[in-house]
């Protein structure tokens, strides 16, 4: 049979595919939700305003936008650099409980002694907690060459048992009422809320800062030059005598320490103490976020808002569109879908087949 | 120059082509060419990496179309759309690169290359009387992966002729040929040609094509700088004609040697690849102010002796290997590298240097603990500045430091890491195929390169496949087969038919002893 048309590879990677990828993906995306909001038998106009427009037509609005992309950009910035280097960390939703964990038991044992360096204390110890929990498929990875997929990714569910434990036995409030829950953490154990009247807090500043540490330490240092090798050609990195353990236990300590950190300042910030579940999938999310910012510490920050703000748009169609909440979903996973597929446009074009 | 078309002019040609273009964006690959293949006549293309000669074959056997020009197959203007079309005519092509499967036996690798389905007993008779038909020896009944290289291009040829070719495109098949394996596939060549097969022979060794050819078709720059009878020409001539200048010759004046710099004693390995060979204890010493080569085919264990010697792999004794008398077996790449080890791998692409990185990226690569990164930070402006310098000196066609090095042609790209290398200023220097796929003009600067670090006391240590190339630049050689090395004498000693021989696994073809061998230099 005469096949119609081809992919071609292109003589150079398109310019403008590589700026064009992402909003004709965003526009896609739209396409998709149009036509599956029609189907359910909702009118999309209306269902866009509901979920596009609506949460953001308030300063609490903009607030809560803020708040969710700030764990969201912590996370995929730190994936990030593992990406880029080949070590393929999903289990940033694991190591952001554990980092929570770790802080959240800093404020509550130590909270009344550190004063006003329980803050620190707390961000400190979180960033090790997701450290120690990336360590595991680093160092099984090093040892026994294990996948680091599969380990990063059970490790998520070990974590959140570990948490269901602690706040069901020994971590649970005696005063609580029974509810699965710790303590409180004491008052100057939680972040501030940087703007009257919404929950901001100053982790937005942390992770705007880890940003341009992230593009600096890939784009200047002789460490990030080596993950980059690494990444785009590991019989290079071989050749030039970079290790390749040294790769994979920085690009997991890196994330995990990302991960850790956004896990405590969400229990330090909008939640206030431990319970069951204290993301919704940030760190699985922050895959989507890493790669629709095309690994690009820049693109994650923007990646990050829009992912925020499904998370919020699909809050205000469950609420009042009586959609389920599994419609964000569904737009996150089909905005994943339409990148990947762009992204082969940039370095391939289609031809009609020839004459 | 002569008249090349004495045999084809009279009848009509196999195969016209007239005016052929082809356009990859800005670069003209083909600038309307010119080429007609008579019946029986052994037809070489001669040109230079980049000449245009790859594409102009992929055009004849259907892979790609021209822009515009006119083709004729036997008098009749036809166009070419797929490779099973340009079969279906009767074009048969042997590619460099094999496409075999490692897994498979003989006859299923011929099998799957076949457009027509045939019963495997049917086939398995075929392939034995074509093979014994026109001396190319081959079991179909054999597994792909204890063949040697030879044999698997044996495959490759028996597959073509299965299908009766009457067009046969040979893309540079010696490459990766014994001195005996070469004479055996000409002699197959100039049976095919006697039964009124007209041969294509892709190439840019000067002396088998006036060995072999009857006409020739020089490229140049994607243009025909002209046709020749290649018996009538000397090298000189022929290569003027390619490279479009005089080439100069590399030269080496007789040195003493100095201390050894590097020294491999009862060297052992077993290989990552299960199809990889072994190392069965090598010993060698490469002293400064010398040019050792080791010859061999391909699969003999320079994989894993490079790797051994250059870090990639660590060797269980530490001192296996000795860099300038320091015991570096369990030392890794870079750590050798401080100690003045300097490495040309044979992969340019992906090993020598990273594709999507500038060439300024990838001379931090390697140059990183020689001033590119201070206090760990890479030295940008620096690294730029270093690139440069590299481009300047060893004249590396390229859009400047911030080219991609997947953007250069593997000539350049060679030029570059080599020089890369040479700038980092080495004690011992390690080339792999220092000039494979590497046209003429930059094959000589880089010859001439490794010549200048001898004699400016380096231990250079260069393994290729060309002969001639190792005969030119070599104060010693060595051969390597099947995982073991022959003693290294003086290049005199040895002679093309010795180092033939020893290639094949038979060491008593080497010169008996080292005082024969002194004898004789």
């Amino acid at each position: 049979m005469p096949k119609l048309w081809r992919l071609e590879r292109r003589n150079a990677p398109s310019g403008l595919m590589r700026i064009a990828s992402a909003p004709l993906a965003a526009a896609l995306m739209l396409l998709t939700g149009f036509a599956a909001l029609s189907v359910l038998g909702k009118d999309p106009l209306a269902a866009f305003q509901v979920f596009f427009v609506e949460p953001f037509t308030s300063l609490y609005g903009i607030g809560e936008l803020l708040l969710k992309a700030t764990p969201l950009m912590l996370c995929a910035l730190g994936l990030a650099v593992g990406y880029r280097a080949n070590v393929w960390n999903i289990g940033a939703e694991g190591q952001l409980t554990i980092g929570a964990i770790a802080g959240a038991g800093v404020g509550l044992f130590g909270g009344a002694h550190l004063g006003s360096w329980a803050l620190p204390a707390m961000l400190v110890a979180g960033i090790l907690g997701g450290m120690a929990w990336a360590a595991i498929p680093a160092l099984l990875r090093t040892r026994f060459n294990t996948s680091e997929i599969f380990v990063s990714l059970m490790l998520v569910y070990i974590a959140q048992l570990f948490l269901s434990y602690l706040v069901h036995g020994p971590w649970r409030d005696p005063a609580g009422q029974n509810f699965p829950q710790s303590p409180p953490l004491p008052d100057n154990a939680l972040l501030p809320a940087l703007i009257e009247g919404t929950r901001v807090n100053g982790g937005l500043y942390l992770a705007l800062g880890l940003a341009a540490l992230s593009w600096w330490f890939g784009a200047k240092t002789a460490a990030g030059f080596r993950l980059r090798v690494g990444g785009l050609a590991p019989a290079a990195a071989a050749y030039a005598g970079f290790s390749a353990n040294a790769t994979v236990w920085l690009a997991l300590l890196i994330g995990g320490g990302a991960a850790g950190l956004a896990g405590i300042l969400e229990v330090a910030g909008p939640i206030g103490l431990l319970q069951p579940v204290i993301s919704p999938g940030y760190g699985f999310t922050a895959i989507i976020v890493a790669f629709v910012g095309r690994l690009h510490p820049a693109g994650i920050v923007f990646a990050s808002l829009l992912m925020s703000a499904l998370y919020l748009g699909g809050e205000s169609a469950q609420i009042e569109l009586q959609l389920p909440s599994s419609v964000s979903g569904v737009f996150q996973a089909s905005l994943l879908f339409f990148m990947l597929a762009a992204e082969l446009f940039i370095h391939f074009r289609v031809r009609g087949a020839r004459p | 120059m002569s008249d090349a078309f004495g045999v084809a002019a009279q009848a009509v040609p196999r195969l016209a082509l007239h005016g052929i273009t082809k356009r990859y964006g800005k670069l003209v690959a083909n600038d309307h060419i010119d080429l007609s293949v008579g019946a029986g006549e052994i037809h070489a293309l001669l040109g230079e990496n980049g000449a245009g000669k790859s594409t102009l074959m992929k055009i004849v056997y259907g892979v790609t179309s021209p822009d515009a020009g006119r083709i004729e197959w036997e008098g009749e203007a036809i166009s070419i759309a797929s490779p099973a079309q340009a079969r279906k005519l009767g074009i048969g092509m042997v590619f460099q690169h094999f496409s075999l499967f490692e897994t498979l036996t003989v006859a299923e690798n011929i099998a799957l290359g076949l457009d027509e389905r045939e019963p495997a007993p049917q086939l398995a008779a075929r392939i034995r009387e074509v093979s014994v038909r026109y001396g190319l020896p081959i079991d179909p009944a054999q597994l792909l992966h204890g063949m040697s290289v030879g044999e698997r291009q044996r495959v490759e040829i028996v597959r073509c002729l299965l299908q009766s070719p009457r067009l046969l495109i040979m893309d540079e098949p010696t490459s990766v040929l014994t001195p005996q394996a070469v004479r055996v596939l000409f002699e197959t060549l100039r049976r095919l040609a006697g039964e009124g097969v007209s041969i294509l022979y892709i190439s840019h060794k000067l002396d088998e094509i006036r060995e072999l050819c009857d006409t020739a078709t020089i490229l140049r720059g994607g243009k025909v700088t002209g046709n020749a009878v290649p018996r009538t020409e000397s090298n000189a001539s022929l290569a003027k004609l390619m490279v479009g200048g005089e080439l100069g010759e590399c030269r080496l004046t007789p040195r003493v040697p100095g201390e050894v710099r590097l020294a491999l004693a009862g060297l052992f390995s077993e290989p990552e690849d299960p199809f990889g060979s072994p190392l069965h204890g090598i010993d060698l010493d490469v002293r400064g102010g010398e040019i050792v080569g080791i010859a061999g085919v391909s699969g003999n264990g320079q994989r894993e002796l490079l790797a051994a010697i250059s870090g990639e792999a660590r060797t269980a004794a530490a001192g296996a290997v000795r860099l300038c008398g320091i015991a570096a077996g369990r030392l890794s790449a870079r750590a050798r590298r401080r100690l003045g080890l300097c490495f040309v791998p044979e992969e340019r692409l992906g090993r020598g240097a990273v594709p999507a990185m500038t060439l300024a990226d990838n001379s931090v690569l390697t140059g990183g603990d020689f001033g590119l990164v201070r206090h760990g930070i890479v030295q940008t402006r620096a690294a730029r500045e270093f690139a440069r310098a590299t481009i300047r000196r060893f004249a590396v066609k390229c859009g400047g430091d911030a080219a991609l090095a997947a953007s250069l042609s593997g000539g350049n790209l060679q030029k570059f890491i080599v020089g890369r290398e040479i700038r980092l200023q080495p004690k011992v220097m390690l080339v792999a195929q220092p000039t494979w796929g590497v046209d003429v003009g930059a094959a000589l600067v880089i010859r001439q390169a490794l010549i200048d670090l001898r004699d400016a006391g380096v231990a250079v240590l260069v393994l290729s496949e060309e002969l001639d190339e190792l005969f030119a630049i070599s104060d010693r050689i060595a051969v390597i087969a099947g995982g073991r090395l022959t003693a290294a004498l003086p290049s005199a000693a040895w002679s093309a038919e010795r180092v033939g021989l020893a290639m094949t696994g038979v060491f008593e073809a080497a010169p008996a002893s080292a005082g024969e061998a002194h004898a004789v230099a």
